[in-house]
């Protein structure tokens, strides 16, 4: 069964159609990456399953049980689900360790030393142990990334979802988040990931999936995507993007 | 790179200040002797015609007789010093209970539910009530009209009648004052929030207020410089308060000095404040420019 399930999405913005029934399937333990232009609904997507924005129509369903289902709590679905922003959104007047163990501690009700001795076995893990007790202006943007990832997965997701999660970095700094990314994938999370990273996209996922305009155009694996596109408009976005095919 | 090293290679001879960097440095001090000195020559030079205007003036020597007289001073500083002591009383009292009423109302403005429309009618109401009646009218309507109602149990102390009157006033302003702030923190600090699974009391209680909070400190001090300034307006319910004091001296003696030692009294406060204000916004602004990355 698939973990997570999208049928026939719709999104409007002021009279614009961002996402136009989109259906997409998702596996324990795959993961999934979304390309496209900037623009084609790939944020979009992303913050309907995390229920951020409601969808207009179609439905999504976790473990299988609707969770676009007005009567479903939002809250308890976000507690299943992880998410990474493009511009980290770590919160700045908490340090680094109050930043991850603030969800454990107040949402799922972990002891807090409990929290904190996971906190610190993760960023032990991603090479922060040092950074606990910095704020976040602190942290070049590299750290500060792989902190919000660490954050999102210290209540332990079913599935992660990571927005773009290095648009915002210099390139030199994109190579320690991608690394964090890939370890989580040998421990078989199930991700899903908007980016403009082709060559990762291409390395990590076990489906990409191409956006174009709100309509999920084409999907694949990645050596049927990246090498062989049946579509032209797929075709297009890849030269572009890679200067070459 | 004139002496050839290469830039970004560290060489291992100590920095020698060089003959261009001591004459650079000479001169800056230079310049920075020669604006003390214009600034210093332009001040002196307003304060001596500012003096000359008031002093040539014709009514010169009545004003100072009635507002510059050391006897009257001397004579009328202990009663309003003391009358000073019941101001601060006041202020500070009144500053616990605005900021109370000012958060719950900012609050109570930002609930989603609709179980709670009703409230937030009332805070709404609220504001714009009470942002719009001039402080001193509103001492009145307390003052008088609260007991006038002859409600069991209801106050008819005029300091603690006062005192509502402000918490009134101020609340309203203050409430402002801490929505603007929440307002300000970036819609992505919630979105991180509740991606997170926190409700909307934890976003705020955890995330958004403690930031909202640090902004407004410096528009709340301003609040606050105001507020210890209209606690004169009690006065005209009764209590001897500072400018209650003042006034009783004057009508006594025929001079007016004594609502000068008031005013002395009341920049005695304020200032510091001011300027601990200024430091603070200084600060926030300092913090903003360093922490670009922020979202």
């Amino acid at each position: 069964m698939s973990l997570l399930r999208i049928e026939g999405v719709w999104k409007h913005y002021h009279g614009q159609s961002v996402l136009r029934g989109i259906d997409l399937d998702v596996a324990p333990h795959e993961v999934v990456c979304l390309i496209g232009a900037s623009g084609s609904g790939k944020s979009t997507l992303l913050r309907c399953v995390n229920l951020l924005e409601t969808v207009d129509d179609g439905a999504i369903h976790l473990d299988g049980r609707e969770i676009t289902d007005p009567r479903v709590d939002p809250d308890e679905v976000r507690k299943r689900i992880g998410m990474v922003f493009q511009s980290y959104n770590l919160f700045p007047h908490m340090t680094v360790l109050d930043n991850i163990t603030l969800a454990p501690r107040k949402v799922h009700g972990t002891a807090p030393a409990e929290a904190e001795e996971r906190a610190r076995q993760l960023l032990e893990r991603f090479g922060l142990a040092d950074r606990a007790g910095e704020y976040p202006d602190r942290l070049s943007g590299g750290q500060q990334q792989r902190v919000a990832i660490i954050r999102a997965i210290a209540t332990r997701p079913r599935l992660l979802l990571l927005d773009e999660v290095t648009s915002a970095l210099d390139p030199a700094l994109v190579t320690e988040v991608l690394g964090i990314i890939r370890e989580l994938k040998e421990t078989g999370m199930t991700m899903i990931l908007a980016t403009h990273e082709m060559a990762f996209a291409r390395d990590i996922a076990d489906t990409v999936c191409f956006l174009d305009g709100g309509v999920l155009l084409e999907r694949g694996s990645p050596e049927q995507i990246f090498t062989a596109p049946e579509q032209p408009r797929t075709r297009d976005f890849l030269q572009q993007v890679l200067g070459r095919l | 790179m004139t002496d050839g090293t290469r830039p970004g290679v560290s060489s291992a001879a100590p920095w020698v200040k060089s003959e261009r960097q001591i004459r650079r440095e000479a001169e800056l001090r230079r310049r920075s002797r020669r604006s003390i000195s214009v600034a210093t020559a332009s001040t002196l030079l307003v304060a001596v015609t500012v003096v000359m205007a008031v002093t040539a003036s014709p009514g010169w020597p009545r004003v100072r007789e009635t507002f510059f007289s050391p006897a009257a001073f001397v004579e009328a500083f202990p009663d309003v010093l003391r009358g000073f002591g019941l101001n601060i009383k006041i202020f500070l009292i009144a500053e616990v209970f605005v900021l109370v009423l000012g958060l719950t109302v900012a609050l109570v403005r930002g609930l989603r539910s609709p179980v709670f429309f009703p409230l937030r009618a009332l805070a709404v109401l609220y504001t714009d009530i009470f942002r719009g009646i001039p402080t001193i009218l509103l001492v009145y309507l307390v003052g008088f009209g609260v007991p006038a109602l002859q409600l069991q149990g209801a106050p008819d102390d005029p300091v603690t009648l006062g005192i509502i009157a402000l918490v009134l006033s101020y609340g309203a302003y203050v409430a402002e004052v801490f929505r603007s702030g929440i307002d300000s923190i970036h819609p992505s600090q919630r979105a991180a929030a509740r991606s997170l699974a926190l409700t909307h009391g934890q976003t705020m209680r955890h995330v958004v207020l403690p930031q909202a909070v640090r902004r407004v400190v410096p528009p709340l001090l301003n609040d606050f410089a105001s507020l210890q300034k209209d606690s004169a307006l009690v006065a005209v319910l009764g209590p001897l308060e500072a400018l209650r004091q003042a006034q009783i001296h004057a009508a006594w003696s025929f001079n007016y000095t004594p609502y000068l030692a008031a005013a002395l009294l009341f920049i005695a406060l304020t200032v510091p404040m001011a300027r601990f204000t200024d430091h603070l916004a200084a600060r926030t602004a300092r913090r903003q420019m360093g922490g670009g990355g922020r979202a």
